[in-house]
């Protein structure tokens, strides 16, 4: 997910289109080593992927062979009577990930936009240091606070508020406990925004001055300028930036599993608890006491890793198709 | 590298290496297994090392599926478990594995109703129905005909379970499935189930939290959560027909009423005990040790050790709120402990 985000930057800032071009002849041993070392670096990298792939598979065959397909399109998940399907955790895992988007994509873009086209100069770093520290609490933090703190206010002013305002939707529908998707798609809010916000600010910041100026000296106010040179131009690192909060978002285990009520199932309204991939590995890995139980759970985990990858590859292809399309008469 | 430096090198690597020799001269047991008994089991590892100077314990508080996970593996000396293994489980064991209580403990009913204090009166007919999702409402007569007096509202009752794997939801799904055929067929016993209704807490900590500020909410937590936090709790109806608070002698009373039915390898689920003081939601928890011990030198210890734990062990149970074993429990164990031998037959027990 990292190199989403950072990649695209680099592609902006369009630097680093370095070729292995035919000028440097003479084999250096220096320069023959440091490409060979930082290749095996690079290797690694990758076999470390394959290898996880290829042992959750492994461990997960038994599993596998028994459910086939029907392990991600049934929602029973029943270790007395060794009924397993992940189909409620893959639910639950992309619904609390894309409610957590909805919330924190706006925060952040404006904040980023407000740190590098609005705010003074003296306010930008104490606002930024702050942004980038909420990113560096642990997660277990952002549990207890959701349990002491964020489930009474859902339960007690926030739920009743989008009930008594939204609740002709089915969403907003159905008792409120306090634990639920939504409010753990607002804890996970809160946890990407430092991530989304930070690299967007700086790929703002790599717009060159000159885009700005020319909008300005056409006339456009100071919305226009950022709607039309600046964020356009930005465009593919801020997709980076969300795919990276993205990752962030459905791999969270401790926060989410503390706030969304556990619960195998799934429902249309976001008061009620759910569960997600990684929260049930969490949960119950500890006393899997047999051993089709922990190849379940391996393949939850095999799951939640191609949910990331097809995920990443959407993000890529978007990449892709916005930097290939048409990309507006701003773009320099 | 500096000649100093390397000086430096050599006399480290030798300190590390002497360090390493006195170790080996104290014998180290390793454990690994049930979280519900790691803090009285800590304190005997604590204490045991001022009994037997010798002896090292390492005892890894991973759940009681990993520690029948690393015995079967000979990974460790002994292994522990909130519940018996399964006959699959000790068939897959290479030799024969021995279940040794060591103390008890009790799971409460918890609640949140305003105006509800501690005592309020629960059928098992009620549980099972409350945790099926059939009993909806706290003033359902279900509850009401065993409370006359208490102001019971006509509120929705929320159901609070654990969301992990555990050995608390073992005894306590243990516990409906023998007085509710419904909750046997549809959902049965085990460290997670299936859960019928309600929300899903983490740890004691998680459902404690929950209850405590849920209104309306009742859950099932350790004896020691629901004191250490002020909760409520209930008492539930024993087969004898009373109502029994929940105390440590009310649990102990629980493994003496199946004193005379305890089987010889302890594997039996004290829930629902007869006996008129008996508290119905009580389990033990076990060591588990090979009959056979590899290593005669640490099966000697060990032995040794589940002694002491029979006797002067016993005695550090209730400071931490675990039920002590009933005398006819611990009496039976010592008989059975003179079984462990070494591969070749030799007793571990004088």
């Amino acid at each position: 997910m990292a190199n989403v985000g950072t990649e695209s930057v680099q592609l902006n800032s369009a630097t680093s289109n370095v070729s292995w071009s035919p000028i440097h002849r003479q084999v250096n041993l220096g320069d023959w080593l440091f490409r060979g070392l930082t290749a095996l670096f690079a290797g690694c990298v990758i076999a470390l992927l394959v290898g996880i792939f290829a042992i959750l598979t492994w461990e997960s065959t038994d599993a596998i062979r028994r459910f086939g397909i029907g392990f991600l399109t049934s929602t029973k998940w029943d270790p007395v009577f060794k009924e397993f399907g992940a189909l409620a955790f893959i639910y639950g895992t992309l619904l609390s990930s894309a409610l957590a988007l909805l919330q924190a994509v706006p925060l952040s873009i404006g904040t980023a936009v407000f740190l590098s086209e609005i705010a003074p100069g003296w306010l930008r770093a104490p606002v930024s240091f702050l942004v980038e520290l909420l990113a560096t609490i642990p997660s277990v933090i952002y549990g207890l606070w959701g349990i002491f703190v964020l489930v009474p206010w859902m339960r007690s002013y926030i739920g009743p508020a989008l009930s008594s305002t939204l609740g002709f939707l089915p969403f907003f529908q159905g008792p409120n406990y306090g634990v639920s998707v939504l409010t753990a798609s607002i804890i996970l809010a809160i946890m990407t925004v430092p991530y989304i916000t930070s690299v967007t600010h700086e790929v703002l910041r790599a717009v060159p001055p000159m885009q700005r100026e020319a909008a300005l000296a056409l006339g456009a106010t100071k919305w226009e300028m950022i709607r039309l040179a600046v964020l356009p131009f930005g465009r593919t690192g801020i997709i980076g930036a969300i795919m990276l909060g993205l990752g962030r978002a459905i791999g969270e285990t401790m926060a989410v599993t503390m706030v969304i009520g556990n619960r195998a199932d799934i429902s249309a309204s976001f008061f009620a608890p759910g569960s997600t991939m990684a929260s049930v590995i969490a949960n119950e890995f500890n006393e899997a006491t047999y051993d089709l139980y922990v190849q379940v759970l391996v393949e939850v985990g095999l799951v939640l890793l191609l949910v990331t990858v097809v995920v990443n590859i959407l993000a890529r292809v978007l990449v892709w198709s916005v930097r290939t399309g048409p990309t507006g008469a701003a773009r320099a | 590298m500096k000649r100093n430096q390397l000086v430096g090198w050599s006399i480290g690597w030798a300190l590390t290496l002497a360090l390493a020799a006195g170790a080996q001269a104290q014998l180290q047991l390793n454990g690994a297994g049930a979280t519900f008994p790691y803090p009285i089991y800590s304190k005997w590892f604590d204490a045991y090392t001022r009994v037997d100077p010798s002896v090292r314990f390492n005892y890894q508080s991973i759940g009681s599926g990993g520690g029948i996970k690393q015995i079967t593996e000979q990974t460790v000396d002994f292994g522990a478990s909130d519940g018996p293994m399964s006959e699959e489980q000790m068939a897959a064991a290479p030799g024969h594995l021995m279940h040794f209580p060591t103390v008890m403990g009790a799971v409460v009913m918890t609640y949140n109703v305003a105006g509800v204090q501690t005592g309020l009166k629960l059928t098992p007919e009620a549980i099972a129905g409350i945790f099926l999702g059939d009993v909806t409402k706290w003033n359902d007569p279900q509850i009401t005909a065993a409370n006359p007096g208490v102001a019971l509202p006509n509120q929705d009752i929320i159901v609070v379970h654990r969301s992990d794997g555990s050995g608390t939801s073992y005894i306590f799904t243990d516990y409906l499935s023998k007085v509710s055929k419904t909750w046997k067929s549809r959902v049965g016993a085990g460290t997670s189930v299936s859960w019928p209704a309600g929300l899903g807490g983490k740890g004691n900590e998680g459902v404690t939290g929950l209850v405590k500020q849920t209104p309306n909410s009742i859950g099932y937590v350790e004896l020691i959560y629901a004191l250490s936090n002020e909760l409520p709790y209930a008492d539930v109806k024993n087969q004898g027909g009373s109502f029994v608070k929940p105390t440590l002698e009310s649990v102990t009373a629980a493994a003496a009423g199946y004193a005379d039915k305890m089987p010889e390898d302890f594997r039996i689920v004290i829930t629902n005990a007869p006996g008129a003081e008996a508290y119905p939601i009580s389990g033990m928890t076990w060591l588990l040790v090979y009959e056979k011990q590899k290593d005669a030198g640490k099966g000697k210890k060990l032995v040794e050790f589940l002694k002491w734990m029979l006797s002067d062990g016993q005695k550090l149970a209730a400071d931490l709120h675990y039920a002590p074993l009933p005398d006819a429990v611990v009496a039976k164990e010592r008989q059975v402990l003179q079984r462990v031998t070494t591969t070749d037959g030799q007793p571990l027990a004088k």
